[in-house]
């Protein structure tokens, strides 16, 4: 591996950031499905009555059991047989998404859980409808308090997003492996540069997610975690 | 037409029966303070009055509204009325304006900037003026209270409940709050007041009510109160709670 073979890498790298793109694409996607899903599974599991209650608690159970890889393959092919035609990247998304929900979601309910009865009885008492206590008071509150946790399953699910490999997805690692199919000996510096790509791109989520902590942080709130 | 009518209130909690068939009337302007050891339902007859815990049985009304019909539109009726907490319950993330703010905003739909000087003159008017922008982890207790006030008279409530207000604060920021509460009371606010502050009791109550065991044992003037209660537990419990807590009036 000396820096011939290294240099050899370096025309390559317009096709690995062009796979790292749709890793991203897939990530915004995933992520955000499995945020509004994920609040809402959270707020059913603390506030609906007991069988819609029980009904998001088997769901988040049952994204949370099956493996990521499994997911991908019952999405992509389950839909094809319902005659339902889906893109491979569409797969990735919805499966790696509502994976991401039912893990956001035990973020979010502990954080619901985590707010004060009391001023929610204040909310009410000024006049607030339940739902309005839940989204002025509760929520503001929630998310918050979640945003530590909900930062591990960025840095978790960014890097599952190579996972849609396994469906056929052009990302970064299976440009990787075409690359690597032309010549062999470039596979270590082409994972090696693949793995640099993820690092950074963590650091960057991660820094991104700290500075909207230090924006949104409020006194009072920030010591209960 | 009393401002408030309670009706023969129950309330029960698994074999506990808390309120034993309470009843009471309201004047407008009246202030009642109810004492009571702890434990006999004071806490709960002020949440039931606004619903905020069910009642089992008994009628309540707000002027000629019943409040416990069935269907009655419950967040209109508590926007009428004011109610102040223990422990404050200031909503954590959010400046002492915004929580005063919030009711206006949300519940009465008023203009953005009508709802600003609505709440700023009512922290002015509990002396917080100058704190709208701290958020309540940055307020002392008895702060915290009286922004608690604010937030409960921003919405022109018809009467304010006030669940021991002072119970859960140091004794040095007792003060504070009482005097706010005895200013409203002198402008002639509605309130019923649960506390043990036997000199604010003395000095602004209309009428005590002496609560024991889910009922009503005795109500009336405080002067009738200390001088010669017609039942002897509530001389005992006046006498005990008085030593307790000490007698500024």
């Amino acid at each position: 591996m000396d820096l011939e073979t290294w240099a050899k890498v370096v025309p390559e790298l317009p096709k690995l950031l062009q796979g790292l793109l749709v890793n991203v694409e897939i990530l915004l996607g995933l992520i955000s499905l499995g945020f509004v899903v994920g609040v809402g599974a959270a707020l059913l599991e603390v506030y609906a009555p007991r069988p819609v209650g029980f009904l998001a608690s088997a769901y988040t159970w049952f994204f949370r059991g099956v493996p990521e890889i499994v997911l991908l393959f019952l999405f992509y092919f389950g839909f094809d047989q319902f005659g339902i035609k889906i893109s491979a990247f569409l797969a990735a998304v919805l499966a790696l998404g509502f994976r991401s929900s039912a893990y956001q979601a035990q973020i979010f309910r502990g954080a619901l859980l985590s707010i004060p009865a009391g001023q929610v009885m204040a909310a009410r008492a000024l006049g607030l409808s339940r739902l309005g206590a839940i989204r002025y008071v509760v929520l503001p509150q929630a998310l918050r308090l979640s945003l530590a946790g909900w930062s591990n399953e960025f840095s978790s699910v960014l890097k599952d997003t190579t996972l849609a490999w396994g469906i056929g997805v052009v990302e970064v690692t299976r440009q990787a492996s075409y690359i690597r199919a032309t010549d062999f000996t470039l596979t270590l510096p082409l994972y090696l540069t693949v793995a640099l790509l993820f690092l950074v791109l963590t650091y960057a989520g991660n820094f991104a997610i700290g500075m909207a902590e230090k924006r949104l942080r409020v006194p009072g709130l920030e010591g209960r975690r | 037409m009393p401002l408030l009518r309670v009706e023969d209130l129950h309330k029960r909690y698994g074999h506990e029966e808390v309120l034993k068939g309470v009843s009471l009337t309201l004047e407008p302007g009246e202030t009642k303070v109810v004492i009571g050891p702890s434990g006999t339902g004071k806490s709960t007859l002020l949440r039931c009055i606004n619903r905020l815990t069910e009642p089992d049985r008994g009628r309540v009304w707000l002027g000629d509204l019943e409040v416990t019909a069935r269907g009655a539109d419950l967040n209109k009726i508590r926007a009428q009325i004011g109610f102040v907490f223990q422990d404050f319950n200031l909503f954590t993330h959010l400046t002492a304006l915004d929580n005063v703010r919030l009711g206006l905003l949300k519940v009465r739909r008023m203009g953005r900037r009508e709802a600003t000087e609505r709440a700023m003159a009512e922290l002015e008017r509990v002396g917080l003026k100058a704190k709208a922008s701290a958020y309540p982890a940055q307020l002392s207790g008895g702060q915290q209270q009286r922004v608690s006030i604010a937030r409960a008279l921003a919405m022109d409530p018809k009467l304010i409940l006030f669940d021991e207000p002072t119970s859960a604060l140091d004794p040095e920021l007792i003060g504070e709050v009482l005097s706010v509460m005895i200013e409203l009371a002198r402008e002639g606010m509605t309130m019923i007041v649960v506390t043990h502050e036997m000199g604010f009791a003395r000095s602004v109550a209309d009428e005590i009510v002496f609560m024991e065991g889910g009922v009503i044992v005795e109500q009336g003037p405080p002067e009738v109160l200390f001088r010669s209660p017609k039942v002897p537990r509530t001389g005992e419990f006046l006498r005990k709670i008085s030593e307790l807590y000490g007698e500024a009036g």
